[in-house]
């Protein structure tokens, strides 16, 4: 079967862009890290792949809000080609800070804000996906993994038109660890191709990074959640 | 000049941040603030047209979240702080960046932070909360309303001051007030050989030359008390103790050794082809002064070790010190900060580096104890990986380029031992906030990953820590030789003296030889991920040291003189004498009552609230965390890394006990070492592949009885590295850690050891977790258990003397027991296993217990005297749990007896044969909010 290609795009301070490229290539992708000032200097390499994947971590520190020189960077340099990318169908996936990224730069609705315990937290979620749009989790099951940041608190000035727009992918399962509205983990933007999520699928992808392993849990693979976008790429 | 713009930009609703300074007002005893709003301001020199304001509020604001305004507030009771003049100010370097993206001209920015203060808050109580909470004296200034801002002056011009010091004529007397009067930290007899050689010389040293001199001959540098010629008070001549340590390395002749006590980290070789590197540090005085900051730089520091090594980093570890968080604030001596605020900061500034640089940070301990109040201990660690031996360098040839990498150089740290008032004074201005490292964990990040591609480029590296450029280049230098230009190296801002370049402490800087055919590829490599490298001069094959500022020469050393010029220092040590006479348990009337008690104990009661503050998920790598369990929120005995593509894995396990080292330090040393190994074999690693680290704070050795209690604790290390096979590959060691107590005397801090067990899992896949698994299992304590409670966690709580008994004693047979152990844990049939450590076996089912959300029922005790059996601390133990069907084969494999203690029981108790307890109050008591560490009746 054929490797759609992933660009995963890291800024300065990026740090879990190997992760995501593991997770691709594991979701039968094949990943290219490329640094922001690459992608700058050549906006035609989002032509060049069918999937994009903003990374995690601290773009410039989060020094004026967790994403925003990213996003400012992104709308400055590469902003046609990313509304090319999404309107032509292309898979969008931004994790943690690509997610805080993709909602300044306006491709995702809402805004994060400080968790409500005003610090970072590291520790293990269960997401429920939300039947709506995204191509991303349309299909999968319950997934657990990882979340770790501190400002995750999703906010939207109209929760319900959201919902009914199908928009809301994912709720945290049970407990809501950082106070979002609706319990809300992930979004995607009208079409379903784009997604945004804080949690961190890629640190899923081997039963052995479960936890609760040794007690017999192996459940929820965040893996599914890159086959789908993988999927849809190759189907596309 | 124009007025200066400012932006104020407020969160909707509720700001996170107000609750946890609101909460810090009240416990610094200040309740008359009812409520305090934070808010960030951006100041701009120039005033910035309405165009360009609509244009900045886009970019920097976010409707959904904040709201701004360009009018000054109007809050009636406000407390403003803005950073010292010469502190590095990342966020206004992000606004300017992004003014640059949005087309908007350049100018002068800062920041600040409004705090309004709400309810009957007076100018003496807004004066209180700004110097204890609100503003850091060290790095930041605060105005009562609003504050002016300070913008960094960007047309200093260079300053090449550089100024001789005559020290060839000096008595004693007058090169003794030289060195206290310039912070230069040496003794008469190095101030001596100093002058002698000068004298030789035929000349004076400049200013440049004798704070290098300083600086490399310093305690930190140097180790001149773990180099030194010691006698004991009865005459003996003591091996010094850094041999003593080699020398107990090199006898183990451990097959996977690669590199200890060289360099700036101990290599390993755990599996073909891949080592590891591992490295500790202590990062104390900033750490007390700027808990925030200290911390930060110290991750900061360690992890450039790693890279110093040639190593690319994968973990952090981190152990902390702190007075007891309910300290009654009045009792706090003059600029002590409040252990909360310590702790707060730092906790704040370990997962500010981790979490931003992209590391897991996994392993560590906190403890909390009145020794530490002033004087709080931050460790951290790191172990990094590489492969086909790219760290075997050929040392810096002549002609090689002196390369600096990484930071720009400020004046940042320059308060350390080689700080002096004078010359500091001379460039006010500037300077107030030299004396704190800033952090800044995104450039070393990009370091990080600039290394990874620059393989085979380079011939040395090494990191700029203390000392700066003049402890790198000149360590680097040493026997070959180097001619420097400090007028090259890139600076955060103009004005810098020579001796000030040379010397700065900035961080996130490392320094390369780079032959010169491969500096264009290295530039390149390091342009792409946008790391600032910069020749400053070559390796020259002289060996001499030559820096020079322009065509000015400023330093002119021979090597030899630098690193080998040093007199050995002579110490007298006091060898204690331990209390170490069997004495009975204490006698304890409710033992039910005093296990609530230890589990409430800060230092045993849950961590999670710090360990969940670092990201100890990211790389994927982490399979045993550092919270394990059914609700994830049991302590794991060690953790485990392990590479998603790789069946191995690497454990760290951690070993530190104070209280045993007020009493006993030889045997406090042994039963660390003893605790760092039960903790990496309780899940799952191998014994026979073992390395260690020692870590030292403690007091001045000066004082003989203080220096007989290091020498006897380097004893019990190497006694213990022998006993367990396991060598020490790398220490650090940080003396001088003194406070002044109520009493008006000096006091050293508890005589803290930390030991770093970094070990080989041969199967990731293998690992055990403490947290109890299955109704209808079997315990067993594996291990002999003896009554000793000298130092322990029961004397703690009970308030009893920490002399009430000896402290455990090592256990001859423990190492055996390990080997074995850890065959049986392979096969995956042991189903937990926990060490026995702190509040004994009591504490340890009960921890398994909580962990697993099982009952536990005990139906015998491992001796004969209960509280023996429930609380001694004895070494060389484990609690395991087996299915009843595995219990022959369990005890067949043990090759000694062991004794099956109880079992797992559905009902959510925990019972004994005297008395039971449900399992809710012991986890409220383990997991709830901290209680007083005097709270024992």
């Amino acid at each position: 079967m054929s490797r759609p290609t992933a660009l995963v795009l890291a800024a300065p301070g990026t740090n879990r862009d190997h992760d995501v490229a593991f997770a691709l290539e594991l979701a039968g992708a094949a990943p290219r890290i490329t640094l922001l000032s690459e992608l700058m200097a050549n906006p035609s390499l989002l032509v060049d792949h069918q999937m994009l994947v903003v990374a995690g971590g601290f773009s410039y520190a989060d020094a004026l809000g967790a994403g925003s020189m990213w996003s400012l960077a992104l709308q400055h340099g590469v902003a046609d080609e990313l509304h090319a990318f999404v309107a032509v169908g292309k898979p969008v996936l931004g994790i943690c800070n690509g997610f805080q990224v993709l909602t300044s730069a306006g491709l995702l609705p809402g805004a994060l804000g400080h968790n409500e315990s005003g610090h970072f937290q590291c520790e293990w979620v269960r997401l429920q996906p939300v039947g709506g749009r995204s191509v991303w989790t349309a299909g999968l099951d319950p997934i657990e993994c990882p979340m770790a940041h501190g400002e995750g608190r999703y906010v939207h000035p109209d929760v319900a038109a959201l919902e009914a727009a199908g928009q809301v992918a994912l709720r945290y399962d049970g407990h809501n660890p950082n106070g979002s509205m609706a319990a809300i983990a992930g979004v995607c933007d009208p079409t379903g191709v784009v997604l945004g999520l804080m949690p961190h699928p890629e640190n899923h992808v081997l039963e052995r990074q479960h936890p609760r392993r040794a007690r017999g849990t192996n459940s929820g693979l965040g893996l599914h959640l890159f086959q789908r976008g993988v999927q849809h790429a190759r189907e596309r | 000049m124009a007025r200066a713009a400012r932006l104020t930009i407020r969160t909707i609703g509720a700001d996170p941040r107000a609750a946890s300074t609101l909460a810090d007002a009240h416990a610094l005893g200040v309740p008359a603030v009812e409520a305090i709003d934070v808010a960030d301001v951006i100041f701009f020199a120039d005033p910035q047209s309405p165009a360009a304001r609509a244009a900045l509020e886009a970019a920097l604001v976010d409707p959904l979240l904040q709201h701004a305004t360009w009018d000054d507030p109007t809050d009636r009771s406000v407390v403003e702080t803005a950073l010292l003049p010469g502190v590095t100010d990342p966020a206004a370097a992000a606004v300017q960046l992004a003014m640059q993206m949005i087309g908007l001209p350049h100018t002068g920015v800062a920041t600040g932070r409004h705090c309004a203060l709400h309810g009957a808050v007076d100018p003496s109580t807004r004066a209180l909360l700004a110097r204890r909470l609100l503003a850091n004296g060290v790095i930041e200034r605060w105005a009562d309303g609003l504050i002016e801002p300070h913008f960094v002056d960007e047309h200093a011009v260079a300053d090449r001051t550089v100024d001789t010091v005559a020290i060839t004529a000096l008595s004693d007397v007058e090169l003794e007030a030289l060195s206290k009067e310039r912070g230069l930290s040496l003794d008469l007899a190095e101030l001596q050989v100093i002058a002698a050689h000068f004298r030789t010389a035929g000349r004076e040293p400049t200013d440049v030359e004798l704070e290098t001199l300083a600086q490399t001959w310093s305690e930190h540098c140097s180790h001149k008390t773990f180099r030194a010629r010691i006698t004991s008070t009865a005459g003996d001549e003591i091996v010094p103790l850094l041999r003593q340590l080699r020398d107990s390395t090199d006898a183990i002749a451990a097959p996977f050794l690669r590199s200890a006590f060289v360099g700036n980290a101990g290599i390993v070789e755990f599996t073909p082809g891949a080592t590891l590197a591992v490295k500790a540090e202590t990062h104390n005085h900033p750490s007390a002064i700027e808990p925030f900051g200290g911390a930060n730089t110290g991750v900061g520091g360690v992890i450039r070790d790693v890279m110093g090594a040639a190593h690319h980093p994968i973990a952090i570890t981190d152990i902390l010190c702190f007075g007891p968080t309910d300290t009654d604030p009045a009792t706090l001596p003059d600029g002590v900060l409040h252990p909360r605020l310590v702790e707060r900061g730092v906790v704040a500034g370990v997962a500010d580096y981790g979490n931003k640089i992209g590391l897991p940070t996994v392993a560590g301990a906190v403890l909390y104890d009145p020794g530490y109040t002033a004087n709080p201990l931050v460790y951290a660690g790191c172990i990094g990986v590489a492969t086909d031996d790219a760290w075997l360098l050929a040392g810096p040839q002549p002609g090689d380029l002196v390369v600096v990498l990484g930071g720009r150089t400020g004046r940042d740290g320059l308060r350390g031992a080689t700080f002096s008032s004078a010359t500091m004074d001379a460039t006010t201005g500037d300077v107030a906030g030299a004396s704190v490292q800033i952090g800044d964990p995104i450039v070393e990040k990009l370091l990080i990953d600039a290394l990874r591609e620059c393989t085979g480029l380079f011939t040395a590296i090494t990191d700029c820590g203390a000392g700066g450029l003049s402890s790198a280049v000149g360590e680097m230098a040493e026997g070959v030789g180097a001619d420097v230009d400090v007028a090259l190296a890139p600076l955060k801002y103009p004005g810098l003296r020579p001796w000030e370049v040379w010397l700065s402490e900035a961080q996130e800087r490392m320094v390369m030889a780079v032959p010169p055919a491969n500096w264009p590829t290295l530039l390149e490599v390091c342009a792409k991920h946008g790391v600032e490298a910069t020749a400053l001069g070559t390796f020259t094959g002289d060996g001499q040291l030559h820096v020079h500022a322009g065509d000015l020469t400023v330093l002119r050393l021979d090597t030899h003189f630098l690193h080998d010029g040093r007199p050995q220092r002579s110490m007298v040590a006091e060898l204690p004498t331990p209390h170490r006479q069997p004495a009975p348990a204490p006698v304890v009337p409710d033992p039910a009552a005093t296990l609530l008690r230890l589990l409430a104990h800060p230092n045993i009661a849950s961590k999670e609230r710090i360990i969940r503050r670092y990201d100890h998920e990211i790389r994927g790598t982490t399979v045993v965390r550092p919270l394990v369990g059914a609700h994830h929120d049991g302590h794991a005995d060690g953790v485990v890394l392990a590479e998603p593509t790789e069946q191995h894995g690497v454990a760290l396990g951690i070993g530190v006990n104070p209280w045993y080292g007020l009493v006993d330090p030889e045997r406090m040393a042994h039963a660390v070492v003893d605790e760092a190994m039960r903790n990496v074999v309780a899940v799952g690693a191998d014994p026979s592949n073992v390395a260690l680290l020692d870590n030292f704070s403690w007091g001045d050795p000066r004082r003989p009885s203080t220096l007989g209690e290091l020498v006897m604790a380097v004893q019990g290390c190497c006694d213990a590295a022998a006993a367990y096979g396991a060598p020490f590959v790398s220490g650090k060691d940080s003396l001088n850690n003194e406070y002044l107590g109520s009493d008006g005397q000096r006091h050293a801090v508890p005589p803290t050891l930390v030991i770093t067990a970094m070990a080989h899992v041969p199967d990731a896949d293998a690992t055990v977790t403490p947290d109890l698994k299955a109704v209808g299992n079997l315990l067993v304590v594996v291990g002999n258990t003896s009554t000793e409670f000298g130092g322990s966690h029961l004397a703690l709580v009970e308030g009893l003397p920490l002399t009430c008994g000896p402290v455990p004693a090592p256990d001859p047979s423990a190492p055996a027991r390990y080997r074995q152990l850890h065959h049986l844990l392979s096969t995956g049939r042991v189903r937990a296993c926990h060490d026995l450590s702190e509040g004994g076996l009591a504490v340890a089912a009960a921890e398994m217990a909580i962990a697993g959300d099982l009952g536990i029922s005990l139906h015998t005790l491992p001796h004969a005297d209960p509280i023996t059996g429930l609380f001694a601390e004895s070494l060389g133990r484990f609690l395991c749990e087996v299915a009843p069907s595995d219990l022959d084969w369990f005890l067949d494999g043990l090759g000694e007896s062991a004794i099956v203690v109880g079992t797992v029981i559905a009902e959510p108790e925990f019972r004994t044969p005297g008395w039971s307890l449900p399992l809710s109050s012991l986890r409220s008591a383990f997991s709830g909010t901290q209680p007083s560490a005097e709270a024992a009746p």
